[in-house]
């Protein structure tokens, strides 16, 4: 296959179609963990920012952009892993934030982030729960079933459901 | 792996010294972090109940991806042919670095809880530091790291309240476990002559800036667990200069397994 040289916006479709392996709804676009792409000639260059640090996505994330491009007629792809500015739920469009409510997991709720540890026992986000829309829910575990998420349970559907904390 | 290392910054600005002390001190870090997040790790399955087995298994996880930062960067520093992998596997214990309070046994749920509390309160505000390094690695790992922190410092926080202030049996066994574990938190901000010389660069923090804000967050938790303040214990030292306490073998006897059976497997 003769490849053309790749356009940075072709690359950015791309992109978008290569999906968060935990949270399958959402592209790592809307996740907001795509933070840059060059192109230089046939060289590509895709840099991305772990959620957390010990995000076991990460490897899998990179491997699927990989098998994504070269599908494409694109082989030559650097992954960089960039740590500073450092993610943050900010970055997650909202459409993604639509999508997670959609499948069932509460979307960050913004300016609630637990920078504040002095604030022990304070009072818990409140999160609107994502099956039947009810307010009246409360935290289970701020460590859910994966690192970006915590435990809920909504106080009248009884669901317990996660919620993507807030990280900023 | 698959993921590149992020861009490397000017390490050639280093005198090759100075690049020398960065790297021990990185290790220290990164065993730091291995050897508190495999102990954590050693919970999962068999936590309390299930939420907290999920949140020290979450912790854990928080502390291995911080810790493979780390040796990424300490296998660039050092710019010979060893990996992440040969610097997590394949070291002995004396070559450890790591403080003596990580490497303690996870007892009962009390003493896991008073060794990561102990751990998080340095880890937290040492971090906060860091973050301001003029090593830019250094500084992008802090600020990753630190969001982490802040939530397992709650974490421990909170659990060492309602242990304190629990039942009887509870503050029990938490006074048990911080009779036995008071002795190791001073090693965390008492620097070793090599700590000494990288504060004097200005790369890493001062300790003695940092201890204000830890006593001061210490104190308000233990006034809430109603338990006292430790006083007058003496500080056992060590870990940071590869000098262990029995227990550091035992962990590298099951962690560094695989590789010394299989060396150079691959995941």
């Amino acid at each position: 296959m003769v490849a053309k040289a790749p356009t940075e916006e072709r690359i950015w479709q791309l992109l978008e179609e290569v999906s968060d392996p935990e949270v399958p709804v959402l592209s790592i676009l809307d996740l907001g963990i795509v933070r840059g792409v060059k192109v230089d000639g046939e060289q590509v260059t895709v840099s991305i920012t772990p959620t957390y640090s010990g995000c076991p996505a990460m490897n899998t994330i990179a491997t699927d952009i990989r098998l994504r491009l070269l599908a494409e007629g694109i082989p030559n792809v650097t992954i960089h892993n960039q740590l500073s500015p450092a993610w943050t739920t900010d970055w997650m469009s909202q459409a993604g934030r639509e999508k997670l409510e959609a499948y069932g997991i509460a979307p960050p709720v913004d300016g609630t982030a637990t920078g504040h540890v002095l604030n022990l026992f304070g009072k818990d986000t409140a999160v609107r729960c994502p099956l039947c829309k009810s307010d009246h829910t409360h935290l289970v575990s701020q460590f859910g079933s994966t690192a970006c998420k915590a435990h809920y349970q909504c106080d009248d559907c009884h669901e317990p459901f996660d919620y993507f904390k807030c990280h900023a | 792996m698959q993921v590149a290392p992020s861009e490397t910054v000017a390490l050639n600005s280093y005198s090759p010294e100075l690049r020398q002390q960065l790297f021990q001190y990185v290790l220290q870090l990164a065993d730091t972090s291995l050897i508190l997040g495999h102990r954590l790790s050693e919970w999962c399955g068999h936590g309390p109940i299930l939420e907290q087995d999920l949140a020290m298994a979450n912790i854990a996880l928080d502390l291995l991806g911080e810790t493979r930062s780390l040796y990424q960067y300490a296998a660039e520093l050092e710019g010979q042919d060893r990996t992440e992998d040969d610097l997590a596997f394949l070291r002995l214990a004396v070559e450890y670095k790591n403080p003596l309070l990580v490497e303690q046994p996870n007892g009962d749920f009390g003493d896991t809880v008073a060794r990561q509390f102990l751990f998080d309160n340095f880890h937290y505000h040492f971090l906060l530091q860091l973050k301001a390094s003029p090593d830019e690695r250094l500084a992008a790992i802090a600020e990753k790291a630190v969001k982490e922190a802040a939530y397992h410092l709650k974490w421990s926080s909170e659990w060492m309240i309602r242990l304190g202030d629990g039942t009887e049996e509870s503050r029990q066994r938490l006074d048990k476990a911080l009779g036995n574990l008071w002795r190791y938190s001073g090693e965390l901000t008492t620097p070793t002559a090599a700590e000494k010389a990288l504060q004097a660069t200005g790369i890493i923090p001062d300790y003695a800036g940092l201890l204000p804000k830890m006593e001061a967050h210490l104190n308000h938790v233990f006034q809430e667990a109603t338990l006292p303040v430790p006083q007058g214990v003496f500080m056992m030292t060590g870990g940071k200069e590869g000098r262990h306490t029995e227990h550091l073998g035992y962990i590298l006897a099951e962690l560094q397994y695989m590789q010394r059976t299989y060396p150079g497997m691959r995941w």
